[in-house]
């Protein structure tokens, strides 16, 4: 298990996780589990299926209460003090998690009236012009494709400004361009500063979003490190000449065209 | 957080009550098994009912309120189910609201969703010729007793919505309930019944809740029955209560 090393920066991590262990009956999902998420930075936790990945987030998310160890969110306890850390955090989970009855704005209101913001409506707004769904606020949500969906789900969990995110296989199920839209929505939440711990079983999604990687394999952190730190783990690279095929995703993306109107803005 | 209930109950409320108005259709199907129901006893069935004095559209229409109630708190659980599924649930949760609202969302929906099909099967009552002259504290006073009823079967409806594996699951539980007033004072006098049903039949739930609704509108004293209806409305409310607070406790710890 490699410690974290980080000496760039020194602060407070915005995830703290000590020695977390979990299992459902006889069966250990994780069996301790250490890591420290840095303010403003992406993290990837990447593993196979049933490697206790949406375990660890559902006892961060304050769902789940770990067997034993600590962890904790901005500081605030996640056994003690769940209120304070779920004021701290927003979820989104491995399903989009939208009412489909509702329209999309109507989702968005009624997170915002939750939060108890002041002037949730305007917040919609706001939200639906920065996702590319002011066109599709009016639509109730089960008429959305799965990309808008996913967005609309991470516009949800933006309300409220928390200063952490939890994204649960937040592209699991979705086409290439939709994942696309949801890395650029990724990338521009962490440069507004969101700490972001995301996990993924595609091993390209973390190689492409994250700052620092960790492997979660049967219940415990394997390894953790940034890309870098994890490539040389193994053998120096060798040159060798190989013609390059194009990637079936590039065909893909160039005879569809990467209309990313809705990427950036 | 407590100091939010009244806000996020509200907010969840109106999401919910939105899912009505755009699928008025569960309260139509709500309605539509009782009115048929009433069609059937009334006009078929009813010239073979000795009910005693007076019209039987008068004596049958309590335990029909009973069964329109009953087969409303279904769409309780399966929202319920629903939500839970979809993650939305989850997502409620993980937010800093009152840990509470989640489930008095659905549960003050239901009051309000089986309060109109209650109001469409009267509506339909008074058509097929049903008349009360009972006063207003009367009609308060079965206001009351199908509010506690409903609240009761709601919280039923809220462990059936916990603890269901399939959207069929959640809703099935209801049938029991919805067939518990044929063995009651609901259709026929329990006096006919041969003794083993009859000792069943008056001492069920149903038959005290019904002579107490059946009293109250046909201006008549309530006596004991209303006591023991509300009992058996407060004891099943505070019981059902409390197991779905468990199995929610369970779930979310």
């Amino acid at each position: 298990m490699s410690n974290e090393t980080t000496p760039t920066e020194r602060q407070e991590p915005a995830i703290r996780v000590a020695g977390v262990t979990k299992a459902f009956g006889d069966v250990p999902v994780l069996r301790g589990v250490d890591l420290e998420v840095a303010p403003g930075s992406i993290f990837a936790l990447l593993g196979s299926n049933g490697a206790g990945k949406t375990t660890l987030i559902r006892i961060l998310a304050t769902l789940l209460k770990a067997d034993a160890g600590t962890a904790s969110v901005q500081g605030h306890d996640v056994a003690t003090r769940p209120d304070r850390v779920r004021e701290s955090f927003s979820l989104t989970g491995q399903f989009a998690a939208v009412d489909e009855i509702l329209t999309g704005r109507e989702n968005l209101v009624l997170v915002g009236r939750l939060r108890h913001l002041p002037d949730p409506g305007r917040v919609a707004d706001d939200l639906l012009a920065r996702f590319s769904l002011t066109d599709a606020g009016g639509r109730r949500a089960a008429t959305y494709s799965g990309g808008m969906r996913r967005r609309l789900d991470i516009a949800m969990s933006l309300i409220g400004d928390p200063p952490v995110i939890f994204l649960d296989e937040p592209t699991t199920g979705l086409d290439p361009q939709a994942r696309i839209e949801v890395w650029q929505a990724v990338r521009d939440l962490a440069a507004s500063g969101t700490t972001v711990l995301l996990t993924t079983q595609y091993l390209e999604e973390a190689e492409e979003l994250a700052d620092r990687i960790a492997i979660l394999h049967e219940g415990r952190i394997v390894v953790e490190g940034t890309l870098a730190e994890l490539t040389a783990l193994l053998p120096p690279a060798k040159v060798e000449y190989v013609e390059k095929q194009p990637t079936l995703e590039e065909i893909f993306l160039a005879l569809v065209g990467t209309t990313t109107a809705t990427a950036g803005n | 957080m407590s100091t939010h209930v009244v806000a996020d109950t509200r907010a969840l409320l109106g999401r919910s009550l939105r899912h009505i108005l755009r699928s008025p259709d569960t309260i139509i199907t709500t309605a539509i098994t009782p009115i048929a129901m009433l069609l059937l006893f009334v006009y078929v069935f009813g010239a073979a009912i000795d009910s005693g004095d007076g019209k039987y559209v008068n004596y049958l229409l309590p335990g029909i309120l009973l069964i329109t109630v009953a087969s409303g708190i279904a769409y309780t659980s399966y929202r319920l189910f629903l939500d839970l599924q979809g993650g939305i649930f989850e997502r409620f949760l993980s937010m800093p609201i009152a840990r509470s609202a989640a489930l008095w969302g659905h549960v003050l929906t239901s009051l309000v969703a089986n309060a109109i099909s209650v109001v469409l099967v009267v509506l339909v009552a008074l058509l097929m010729g049903f008349r009360s002259g009972a006063g207003i504290l009367a009609w308060l006073a079965v206001a009351g007793i199908l509010v506690l009823f409903t609240l009761a079967l709601t919280w039923l409806a809220v462990i059936a919505g916990l603890a269901a594996k399939s959207p069929d699951g959640a809703g099935g539980f209801a049938y029991p309930i919805i067939f518990l007033p044929f063995i009651s004072s609901a259709f026929v006098p329990t006096d006919g019944m041969p003794g083993p049903v009859r000792w069943f039949a008056e001492n069920q739930p149903v038959t005290s809740i019904v002579n107490t609704l059946r009293h109250l509108l046909g201006e008549q004293p309530v006596g004991d029955d209303a006591w023991l209806a509300l009992a058996w409305c407060a004891g099943l409310l505070v019981l059902a209560y409390a197991l779905a607070m468990r199995a929610y406790r369970r779930r979310f710890a």
